[in-house]
């Protein structure tokens, strides 16, 4: 029997299959051994290069990216990095995150021992190209408005966009944007408030 | 079967062009040309793809029978897709960057398995792998040229942040319109549709015209 006819054979065919998916999940497990290290020291590179954006420099001695600490929220854990000069926690970074136009919306901020915002870059967003995307910090610097900004300053009620009295700028064509940043800041310092003496290793 | 890599060519790059005259893979033609380099960086990322998953698919075209070939093929170009992506992810981090979205994407562009079934599967080995190199390019110069109008027109700039795809020494690629704010149409997906519309256009314009040359020099001249 040659090849041809056995290839039309009703057994040939599921062992193929069978061959190929082998062949396949073995291709895929090598390459994710081969590459999950190289992929994670990039991660961790980003991380810190992010990380290392909201802080201003100098601001911290240590390796904050394994000064970690979780601290639940809303029943989701949030990964907090300490930054520290010597033995003192001086502020802490953490993710937040708010519904936007289109997707979550992820920010990272930096605040430091008194609950004054040192920095926020949003990470991740699905906002319309042109209109909602002037939240990341190489389109526009309105980002940059937050930094110094604490829950006193301005007032509680002020924490908005201009359109609902609030002291942010909103962008023309897009007010859902910016205010859902305002809004994942401002739970963010909250959320930093009530955790403030764990945050900073205090005694209560 | 042609063996006439020229021939190839010139039916990747123009006459089967994926985009303009197979309108194939809209979905990532859409998504990703809102500017010259976000659809270079796709479409040099999809012409690797092809070109392996052409010759792959070529070497093994005597081993599979034709009943199970679209499942065999499909697990082969999903692995494929998946290898580059971890791979550009481990060692080319910034380049991935930039284009990590998309290479998930070239799983779901219909000219990939298109190719394989269309011509890997019925062709040699090296005439595969030029189809594939072929469509590939053709693609990619669709999609950056749709890109470039779409950037131009929408945000009044040229290959913007081309030096994060290609490295610093392109920089001279990037430039800016002053003062023109740009018409958000052009970026959001409508727009796209619109200028693949009048492209579209344009080429059935521009081969009737060849045509008729052609059909008018083809008395006197012997070509």
């Amino acid at each position: 029997m040659n090849f041809e006819s056995f290839r039309e054979k009703m057994g040939y065919q599921p062992v193929l299959l069978g061959v190929f998916a082998l062949l396949a999940s073995g291709a895929l497990a090598w390459a994710s051994g081969a590459t999950s290290e190289a992929i994670a020291a990039a991660e961790a590179k980003d991380l810190r290069d992010s990380l290392s954006e909201v802080l201003p420099k100098g601001f911290a001695d240590n390796d904050f990216l394994n000064d970690k600490l979780e601290i639940e929220r809303n029943g989701k854990p949030v990964t907090i990095y300490r930054a520290r000069q010597g033995e003192t926690v001086r502020g802490a970074v953490f993710k937040v995150a708010e519904r936007g136009y289109a997707a979550d919306i992820q920010v990272l901020m930096a605040v430091d021992a008194e609950g004054k915002t040192l920095g926020v870059r949003v990470l991740k967003h699905a906002e319309t190209p042109g209109l909602g995307d002037k939240i990341e910090v190489s389109k526009a610097p309105w980002i940059k408005d937050f930094d110094g900004k604490s829950l006193g300053d301005p007032a509680p009620e002020k924490w908005g966009v201009k359109k609902d009295s609030g002291v942010f700028d909103q962008f023309a064509g897009a007010t859902i944007t910016p205010r859902a940043v305002v809004k994942a800041v401002k739970g963010g310092l909250e959320f930093y408030g009530e955790h403030r003496k764990e945050i900073l290793g205090e005694k209560s | 079967m042609s063996e006439n890599y020229g021939s190839i060519m010139k039916e990747g790059l123009w006459e089967q062009n994926v985009v303009f005259a197979q309108l194939l893979a809209m979905c990532p033609t859409m998504a990703v040309t809102t500017s010259g380099t976000n659809g270079l960086g796709m479409g040099l990322a999809t012409t690797a793809v092809l070109v392996v998953s052409n010759i792959l698919v070529s070497m093994i075209r005597h081993t599979v029978s034709s009943q199970v070939r679209i499942p065999v093929f499909v697990v082969l170009i999903a692995t494929l897709v998946t290898v580059v992506d971890m791979a550009m992810n481990a060692w080319l981090h910034d380049l991935y960057k930039v284009l990590g979205l998309f290479i998930a994407l070239i799983v779901v562009n219909c000219a990939i398995l298109g190719r394989a079934e269309a011509f890997a599967v019925k062709n040699g080995v090296a005439a595969s792998a030029v189809d594939g190199l072929a469509m590939g390019l053709g693609f990619t110069g669709a999609l950056t040229f749709i890109g470039l109008i779409r950037e131009f027109l929408g945000s009044g700039t040229l290959f913007a942040q081309a030096s994060n795809l290609l490295g610093p020494s392109f920089a001279f690629l990037e430039m800016k319109l002053p003062g023109y704010g740009g018409a958000l149409l052009m970026i959001l997906p409508p727009g796209g549709f619109a200028i693949l519309g009048f492209l579209l256009a344009g080429k059935r314009v521009m081969e009737k015209r060849l045509e008729e040359r052609a059909a008018a020099h083809a008395e006197p001249a012997t070509a």
